[in-house]
């Protein structure tokens, strides 16, 4: 088995308050697919993604990234393997210039200061953000933002991106941008969105969460055909597989 | 704009004029440290009656700030800013220390005032330095020069991140605060009552976001000690300009320069 893969059993996770958040999750994802996460608000997409990192230890099942299982001793390695973006990138985006936020990672795996130039001047070459490297990351634009939060990712060569909302706050041109930028990425991608139209783009493979269980698994495009589950999900069909507002033709 | 809103804009004003190129800015961030900091020691060490001895220190703001092409008036309006914390501070001094010191032609004056004056001189003095420091090296060099200089990593750290989410700390308050104004139609929005709810209210988010952004960085192998990539170098040249302003400051503070000058001048005439 890869460092690639993802496979998740049983998860359950209840929040210090008592609030189960997740009710026995089992999913697995095999090396290089792209798989959407959707789901209601409230739905425990967030909880489950804080898993696949070891932020937050399962109350009772287990996660694992290839052939290791997250635990405490293995999270340094875990957390170099998959790369998060968050859904705010001012909560990802903390140093003062963008260049030293991009480096963050890359000093802390101990790589020598050329190496860090080199994959820092790459990342941010790979999601066009090469010319704002002396900004500081506060004073960007929204897209900007999300494009440096993923470079910072990029940077430590993970094999798995696993991304929050990435098309939250962004501008329909910024969003498409994003959307063919994410297309170019060969890693594991897992993606929780509330837009069903970028997964559709992107995942071949979506995962319904609806109170904290999977309540389907499959192919995106059949998914996103069955009104029934999509209604009890609390979802609708992406914009792009509804008949057109004006005259009306699917 | 509200005063939030100003605040933040001049805090980043201050960082652009941080970035300019000039030879003041390229230096190294640990020759303007030092040097600042040989400066405030020489400074706030003036007995509380001097105000004529502290006169020439002005040099240094002044000729960094011309060098460093840092505007007049910038600096002025940041000064006048903070000015109200001196002018309280002293505020008590001329009631309290009544006896007559000196005379300014046949005024007497009491040394109350001589030392608010010195207090302000101080504050202005120290101020300026301060500000002309950050507006030519900018926050990030003066905390890479505190931590290189053996400072204990946590403090820059600490103003690493201060200076950093000041920014997103603020425009949430400013959101906050329109949003109050928004909905409390000219009156004060039902007072302090509700101004204590907003300021807890900030307090649970920030500590939320900190939690986001420690998750963030231990995403990407935080283990305590942030790493500042950029090199520095010190050169023959940083180490004349500390040197030779200390120099200068060791020798304003020993003698008190204008009153050579005035004697010597005096002498001359006479």
């Amino acid at each position: 088995m890869s460092h690639h893969s993802i496979a998740v059993t049983n998860l359950a996770f209840s929040y210090p308050d008592g609030t189960a958040a997740l009710n026995g999750v089992t999913f697995e994802i095999t090396h290089g697919e792209s798989v959407a996460i959707v789901g209601a608000n409230g739905a425990g997409k967030s909880t489950l993604l804080m898993h696949l990192n070891g932020f937050l230890s399962p109350t009772s099942g287990s996660v694992r990234i290839g052939d290791i299982p997250v635990t405490k001793s293995t999270l340094p390695g875990i957390r170099k393997t998959v790369g998060m973006v968050f859904q705010d990138p001012d909560d990802q985006l903390f140093m003062p210039t963008v260049f030293e936020d991009v480096a963050f990672g890359p000093m802390n795996l101990g790589l020598p200061a050329e190496e860090v130039d080199t994959r820092v001047a790459e990342a941010l070459t790979r999601v066009g953000a090469l010319k704002l490297k002396d900004r500081p990351p506060y004073r960007l634009s929204g897209g900007e933002k999300r494009a440096v939060a993923i470079a910072t990712v990029l940077a430590m060569w993970p094999n798995v991106l696993v991304m929050d909302e990435p098309s939250s706050n962004l501008d329909p041109r910024a969003r498409r941008r994003l959307i063919e930028l994410l297309g170019t990425f060969e890693h594991t991608k897992i993606i929780a969105t509330h837009d069903l139209d970028l997964a559709l783009d992107l995942c071949d493979r979506t995962i319904i969460m609806n109170d904290g269980v999977v309540t389907a698994d499959g192919p995106t495009s059949e998914i996103f055909s069955d009104d029934a589950l999509l209604d009890a999900s609390g979802l609708e069909r992406p914009l792009s597989m509804q008949g057109c507002p004006v005259c009306g033709s699917a | 704009m509200s005063s939030i809103e100003t605040g933040l804009y001049e805090l980043g004003q201050l960082d652009r004029l941080a970035s300019q190129d000039t030879s003041v800015h390229r230096l190294d961030p640990r020759a303007k440290v030092i040097t600042t900091l040989v400066f405030l020691v020489a400074v706030v060490s003036f007995g509380k009656y001097d105000i004529l001895g502290m006169l020439p220190f002005a040099l240094f703001p002044i000729v960094m700030a011309s060098e460093g092409q840092l505007p007049f008036r910038f600096l002025v309006r940041k000064l006048l800013v903070v000015a109200p914390f001196a002018l309280v501070i002293g505020f008590f001094n001329p009631w309290i220390d009544r006896e007559i010191i000196a005379y300014l032609g046949g005024l007497g004056i009491s040394g109350g005032w001589i030392s608010y004056a010195s207090i302000i001189i101080r504050f202005l003095l120290t101020t300026s330095a301060a500000l002309v420091l950050i507006g030519t090296t900018g926050m990030l060099g003066v905390c890479m020069a505190i931590e290189r200089l053996g400072a204990p990593d946590v403090f820059a750290t600490q103003l690493l991140f201060l200076y950093r989410y000041i920014f997103v700390l603020g425009e949430e308050a400013m959101r906050m605060a329109r949003a109050r104004a928004l909905r409390s139609f000219g009156s004060r929005g039902m007072g302090v009552h509700v101004y204590g709810q907003m300021l807890g209210q900030l307090l649970l988010r920030t500590y939320d976001r900190a939690q986001r952004v420690y998750l963030a960085m231990q995403c990407r192998g935080f283990d305590g000690h942030v790493r500042i990539m950029r090199k520095l170098h010190l050169t023959s040249r940083d180490v004349a300009f500390t040197l030779g302003w200390s120099a200068a400051f060791v020798l304003f503070r020993l003698y008190n320069v204008p009153l050579l000058v005035g004697q010597f001048v005096t002498g001359l005439i006479t």
